[in-house]
């Protein structure tokens, strides 16, 4: 079976249809499918739900499909960074569901593992506990959260192996594991592709049984925020 | 340091003084804004591993100029660097060792806290809202939290309440307060101060409280 694909969209063929659950790794622009998201966004798909811990910045990573009116929702952290959403989720344009970043991360994580739901004390006394089922375990409150299940994960790798073994770098590995876990398909861009036998099997972030097509390409890696020291004796 | 004299601490002052919370072997995950300076005033003798929630253990300096890389952010999304004890990890398991109890303390800034230990520093109704990220994970996960921030707003409005009037980050989670007039604990029937910020007097913490003070 031959997971390797020639381009974006020749990977997200038949993959894509208007009003889809998918699920985005990355975090800030850090480890994000840029590729997969521009060839979502020449598919012209409609009505998306994109469960993202951010939603990019205007003109790069997510926020490309913001333009485009592409996403009908997004469930996130954090969405700051980005004119473009604030503009279209003040107009009630976009719908915004916030989930803390870790309860985020673990409904992907649980949705992936076939975990339907979990308790956790984040939120509990907050507005993110209001209308959820309340746990009392060995005298403290929980709430619990549903496991999210999406039509299709995109997700960003350094390297993987045509059996789509991944491996990840520094902190872009972020939520690309937890999100390609969680979809239905799962869909990977990477830095490189290399030989199978040359990743040490020790050493697989990602084993390929989540990874359904993968492909490769040029990325640009924008900085969000370059933050620098001086040298001394420069 | 400070070129007039000024009562009480400035934010470096605040930092400094929280960076006095830090214990030898732990795992800490800073903030943004002046808990992250706590960095810099690091206690001689002392070793902790800072925890980025973005997924890595032993965050390391600012990279220099021409040495950034993408790849390798705090949660701040700063470019920084690794050092040599750090270790890389996903989002999911990042968030299981915060929810799971294994970072001992998370210094926070805030824009209010309630004597009970409410705390809330993510939104304001009415404003742009711009998310929780990780921070209603952190205060409901981690072993202590220590909040740092303005004992008043610019308006000379305590921030140190009675009840918190905006939303909730977590309830009843904050441990100690430290401001730039002096310290304070959480306890079971109010504040207890702990300390007094360099000129500030007794008095002058009491009238810039509105919570209840015990003692």
């Amino acid at each position: 079976m031959n997971k390797v694909y020639p381009s974006a969209a020749a990977a997200l063929e038949g993959l894509l249809h208007d009003g889809m659950l998918i699920a985005s790794g990355g975090f800030g622009l850090c480890g994000i499918p840029e590729l997969l998201i521009a060839a979502i966004r020449d598919a012209g798909t409609k009505g998306l739900t994109v469960a993202s811990n951010n939603a990019g910045v205007d003109g790069f990573g997510l926020g490309v499909l913001l333009e485009t009116r592409q996403v009908k929702k997004m469930i996130s952290s954090y969405v700051g960074e980005n004119a473009e959403f604030m503009r279209q989720y003040l107009s009630g344009e976009l719908e915004l569901e916030f989930n803390p970043q870790g309860t985020l991360a673990e409904r992907m994580r649980a949705g992936g593992a076939g975990i339907p739901g979990f308790y956790t004390a984040t939120g509990v006394g907050t507005v993110i506990a209001e209308g959820k089922e309340h746990h009392d375990f060995d005298g403290k409150t929980y709430i619990l959260e549903r496991g999210i299940v999406a039509d299709l994960s995109i997700v960003k790798a350094w390297k993987a192996d045509p059996s789509g073994n991944l491996v990840f770098r520094k902190t872009a590995r972020n939520f690309n594991v937890p999100a390609a876990t969680c979809g239905k398909t799962c869909v990977v861009e990477v830095e490189e592709i290399v030989p199978l036998g040359s990743l040490d099997p020790d050493a697989i972030h990602l084993p390929g049984i989540y990874v359904h097509r993968i492909i490769t390409g040029k990325h640009e890696k924008r900085i969000e925020q370059r933050t620098v020291r001086k040298r001394e004796n420069a | 340091m400070m070129a007039e004299e000024v009562k009480g601490w400035d934010r470096h002052g605040m930092a400094a003084r929280a960076a006095q919370e830090l214990r030898d072997g732990t795992y800490v995950n800073l903030g943004i804004g002046i808990p992250t300076l706590v960095s810099n005033y690091i206690p001689k003798g002392i070793s902790v591993t800072l925890q980025s929630e973005n997924g890595m253990l032993g965050m390391g300096p600012f990279p220099y100029e021409g040495e950034e890389d993408p790849d390798l952010i705090n949660a701040g999304k700063q470019t920084i660097t690794e050092l040599p004890q750090t270790a890389y990890f996903d989002s999911a398991q990042s968030f299981a060792m915060i929810r799971g109890g294994k970072i001992a303390m998370a210094i926070l800034g805030a824009m209010e806290v309630a004597e009970n230990g409410d705390l809330a520093n993510w939104m304001i109704p009415g404003k742009l809202v711009k998310g929780m990220g990780g921070a209603m994970d952190l205060v409901a996960g981690v072993g202590r939290v220590v909040v740092v921030m303005d004992h008043t707003s610019k308006h000379g409005e305590s921030k140190v309440l009675k009840a918190c009037t905006l939303p909730l980050t977590g309830k009843g989670v904050v441990d100690r307060i430290i401001t730039n007039l002096g310290v304070l604990d959480v306890g079971h029937k109010g504040l207890h101060i702990v300390e007094l910020a360099p000129g500030v007097t007794e008095e002058e913490l009491r009238a810039a409280t509105e919570a209840t003070i015990v003692g």
